[in-house]
């Protein structure tokens, strides 16, 4: 009989949401929520026999010792298989759940496989060292995501041969020597005559995808800079005036920091909902630090801080979305003198 | 959003917690804060020390903005020279 260890986060555990996002790695026995739905799945070839738990935040701070921790719960339970998730789009959660299928396959030998929607940058800092099956965007596609996660398991646990290709998972980049039955050049002629007539070919170089932006030279100095604040971690006036979304955010905004010394608690708060936000909420400065921006513009550290402040919530919002903002946000920049900005994300 | 802005031409520092993530996605001023929760605080300390914290973590990020970098690179906060 398989046995198989389950990997998920505090809020699918039935712990409790952000409030709990801090609780150490734990286990239980058997199968908890999305588990028991794997259990089912298994139909006698296997047995969930323990859950491991870990709070998103906990896991997220302290990736290391929270990897310690759930190896040292692992090393009674005797696994055949991990399998952690499904993650969806969640960020924390997916970083975590790549981090603990790398960890079981590179440092235990214990074969395992996380689900993560392929946008998560979880799933894309894991890809080397883990298999990955991508799932969707959110809890709603979990009926879909646990037989996928569930099927490569098995495979790699009964030792089969498995490939990106047949199995779904994401490329880890290892290239394994085969016998092709043409050689290379008739190979390439063939791609390039399919090439040419407009006929589908598939390369066997596939080229890497890493989006890397050239960097931006930098300011002479930021004594001479006007620089702006920008935030992703749902900052707003009280009241929320425009309406951004506690997740999946639509747009962003920009308030007026003009004459403004320091966040005043009351006065501004946080509509992120994807991480507690009474530590935030007591002193705003901690998600935007205005007060001490405000004393080294007095300083003249920085010759000038931009009017207003640009804020978004980066919880869920897709890549394509937080790059349109951007965009926009750095038109406004340039057609303001802005030289620079102090990005903070939660 | 960071690499957006440096595209743009905007050098931008980004303070945040998972630098792992920041490093993969191929953010290029990354400053390391203490908490998800806090990016420019800690709450551990009293009002007087986090504020001093969170100077030092602007101070980095200045610098991160006066410095030319070649691809994603870490400012450690600890260990800059600060002015």
């Amino acid at each position: 009989m398989l046995r198989i260890v389950h990997y998920i986060n505090q809020f699918f555990a039935g712990l409790g949401g952000e409030e709990k996002a801090d609780l150490k790695p734990d286990v239980r026995s058997g199968p908890v929520g999305p588990g028991r739905l794997l259990q089912s799945l298994l139909q006698g070839k296997g047995e969930v026999v323990a859950t491991l738990i870990c709070g998103d935040t906990y896991f997220a701070e302290q990736p290391e010792e929270s990897c310690r921790r759930l190896a040292d719960l692992l090393f009674t339970l005797k696994a055949d298989l991990i399998l952690a998730g499904p993650a969806f789009a969640s960020g924390r959660y997916g970083f975590a759940c790549g981090e603990v299928a790398r960890m079981a396959l590179q440092e235990l030998k214990i074969p395992a496989v996380a689900a993560i929607h392929h946008e998560n940058p979880g799933a894309q800092a894991a890809t080397a060292g883990a298999y990955i099956v991508p799932c969707g965007s959110s809890a709603a596609s979990m009926k879909e995501a646990l037989p996928s996660l569930l099927a490569l398991g098995i495979k790699l646990a009964g030792g089969s041969a498995v490939s990106p290709d047949v199995d779904g998972y994401l490329p880890r980049g290892i290239r394994k020597n085969v016998t092709a039955e043409l050689p290379a050049a008739v190979r390439a002629v063939n791609m390039l005559l399919a090439k040419i007539a407009g006929h589908p070919f598939t390369s066997e170089i596939p080229l890497p995808q890493f989006d890397r932006v050239p960097p931006a030279p930098p300011i002479p100095h930021s004594r001479e800079a006007t620089i702006a604040l920008v935030t992703e971690s749902g900052l707003v006036p009280a009241g929320n005036p425009d309406r951004i979304e506690s997740s999946r955010a639509s747009h962003f905004a920009r308030y007026s920091i003009d004459g403004l010394q320091a966040f005043t608690p009351g006065k501004f708060e946080s509509v992120h909902g994807g991480y507690s936000t009474d530590l935030a909420n007591a002193d705003p400065n901690r998600l935007v630090p205005l007060d001490v921006a405000r004393r080294l513009e007095k300083a003249g550290r920085i010759a000038r801080l931009y009017d207003y402040y640009f804020t978004t919530v980066g919880n869920g919002t897709s890549v394509q979305k937080a790059q349109a903002f951007a965009r926009e946000i750095a038109s406004e920049m340039r057609r303001s003198g802005v030289q620079a900005a102090i990005l903070t994300a939660t | 959003m960071a690499k957006e802005l440096e595209r743009e031409g905007i050098p931008t520092a980004l303070l945040c917690n998972i630098v792992p993530i920041a490093l993969t996605v191929g953010a290029n001023r990354v400053v390391p804060t203490r908490g998800i929760q806090y990016p420019t605080g800690d709450p551990s300390l009293p009002r007087e020390q986090e504020e001093a914290w969170r100077e030092r973590l602007l101070l980095t990020a200045l610098e991160a903005l006066e410095t030319p970098v070649d691809g994603p690179t870490v400012f450690p906060p600890d260990s800059s020279r600060l002015e």
